[in-house]
């Protein structure tokens, strides 16, 4: 799932100081079962914000909605008829969510509450671990099911490094060497020659925003032009 | 001959090489890298120029390298992967082989976390062992990475690190045999302190034939004192520090630490000298420059020797 972590509060402040009157749209899909965006967060984050700007003698208004998905039309449409009511609207979905329903919206400034983190595995309630980078061109099957591109600190595709310190990344002895892992998955499995070859550097694909169109929808819009 | 530099010739001469090593300044001044340089001036065959070590911004390795060039001595162009992508990094060889640079050392790089912009992008577009791939490419089939044709290809004496005492121990053998096969002509190893482990990694590397396949350079740092040991022992990764040697600085007054850590490196040098499958020395004298001429008579590598 995408893992999100809220902003520093006092950023969220100073993104809303100009602010009377604002809708908080959380989402119930990836950011609510990382418990940073969904409905509960946004109640949460309001109840803050209300208070700490009634301190300061400066109060703020907050509506609060969770819509299912944000990266998804159907689920915006709901937001609608209530938006007109709002200066702005703060969200706080993944990065895909927020401009979406920027993309809706686009009279209205749409402010992020959260910072995306990355596609993340729920190791347990509350620890979230990246494992993919969505490159583009998966090597998972020569590298003992690791992703290098993700969990090697340097992205090596001929790894390890001089640096892998008693199976411990340089840069942290609580990362663990993605290489490290790589190898000793791989001897268990009597695989080691998935890396004795010289891997040739990547054509990377991510350096163009991409889009992915389903042979379905193809067939759907395209059957003339076929 | 691949690239003719001095450091080829020597190896292929069958000498046993010696390289030293030289950090660029953090700043302008070429004097800096003059002074430097004159320490190092006939006591070695060539001399790494280091490439934003540790993460920290210098002089560029090419720029300083240059001024060695100007000063009679024969660089060795480190390149790390960190800061550059392929483009940069093919127009830097070509420019770097264009003012007479002549060998080059293919480095991964240390991670930006360790250096002076810490949180920095790291590029790795490419990785040491496709980096080596690409030098080869651009210098025995005289094309770019991207296999478009190029004018005058650089004639690079290939290098590249190798570290046998980086986790797993085991693969550290295969990885130099990635690199061999990826083209490198010659490695100069992370710094040796723990010999039995450095001769068990030559040992399987003489077996595998490996080390009639590449020049193997064996690193060596003169300890300054304990202080310096421990904080290799501790806080540099995938080195390996053993006791003893701890224990050997400990044994003398702490005026004459520097001395011993000398002692030390010279009774390495001997071994190396012995050891099969060991081509040379590469002596990384880190703030130590105006020692080296110190060291190298004290190892008995003197006077290099020329070739032609």
């Amino acid at each position: 799932m995408i893992v999100a972590k809220r902003k520093p509060f006092e950023e969220i402040k100073e993104l809303l100081k100009k602010y009377k009157k604002i809708l908080n749209v959380g989402c119930g899909t990836c950011v609510s079962v990382c418990l940073t965006g969904g409905e509960k967060e946004v109640k949460i984050l309001n109840a803050e914000l209300e208070m700490a700007r009634k301190l300061e003698g400066n109060p703020i208004e907050l509506g609060a909605s969770c819509v299912e998905r944000q990266c998804d039309r159907e689920f915006l449409a709901e937001l609608d008829p209530i938006v007109e009511d709002y200066e702005a609207i703060m969200s706080m979905a993944c990065g895909v969510g927020i401009q979406f329903l920027a993309e809706r919206f686009p009279q209205k400034p749409v402010l992020p509450a959260v910072d995306t983190t990355g596609l993340a595995v729920n190791q347990d309630v509350g620890w979230y671990e990246e494992r993919c980078r969505s490159c583009s061109s998966c090597v998972l099957a020569w590298t003992g099911g690791i992703c290098p591109v993700t969990l090697c600190a340097k992205g090596l595709y001929n790894g390890p490094c001089g640096g892998t310190n008693k199976g411990s990344c340089e840069i942290d002895e609580d990362q663990p060497c993605a290489w490290y892992m790589i190898y000793e998955r791989l001897a268990g499995q009597k695989r080691l020659d998935c890396i004795m070859n010289i891997q040739a550097p990547n054509e990377w694909k991510d350096q163009v925003p991409r889009t992915l169109l389903h042979y379905g929808y193809k067939k759907r819009n395209y059957r003339d032009k076929n | 001959m691949k690239s003719g530099s001095n450091l080829e010739k020597i190896l292929k001469a069958g000498h046993f090489a010696f390289t030293g090593e030289l950090g660029p300044p953090r700043g302008t001044s070429a004097e800096e890298v003059r002074k430097k340089a004159a320490h190092l001036k006939g006591k070695v065959d060539a001399v790494n120029v280091t490439d934003n070590q540790t993460a920290v911004v210098r002089m560029a390795s090419w720029a300083a390298c240059i001024i060695l060039i100007q000063e009679g001595l024969e660089p060795n162009y480190q390149m790390v992967c960190r800061d550059r992508n392929r483009l940069a990094m093919q127009a830097d060889i070509l420019g770097a082989y264009a003012h007479g640079i002549r060998n080059m050392l293919c480095l991964s790089g240390d991670h930006c976390k360790f250096g002076d912009h810490p949180h920095a992008k790291g590029v790795f577009d490419i990785d040491s062992m496709q980096l080596i791939q690409m030098v080869k490419k651009m210098r025995d089939e005289g094309k770019f990475l991207s296999g478009s044709e190029l004018e005058e290809p650089p004639k690079i004496f290939i290098g590249a690190a190798a570290n046998p005492f980086a986790d797993p121990f085991e693969w550290r053998v295969y990885r130099l045999a990635k690199k061999i096969k990826a083209g490198v002509d010659f490695i100069q190893t992370q710094c040796v302190y723990n010999m039995e482990k450095f001769q068990e990694w030559i040992k399987q590397s003489n077996e595998m034939g490996l080390t009639e396949k590449v020049y193997i350079l064996a690193g060596v740092t003169p300890m300054k004192s304990v202080g310096m040991a421990k904080y290799m022992k501790n806080n540099v990764p995938g080195m390996d520090v053993p006791d003893e040697i701890i224990n050997r600085l400990k044994g003398v007054d702490k005026k004459k630490q520097g001395d011993e850590g000398i002692k030390i490196a010279c009774e390495q040098i001997e071994k190396f000298k012995e050891m099969k499958g060991v081509s040379g020395v590469h002596l990384m004298a880190i703030g130590w420059e105006h020692r080296v001429p110190e060291i190298t008579e004290r190892a008995k590598v003197l006077p290099r020797p020329q070739v032609d």
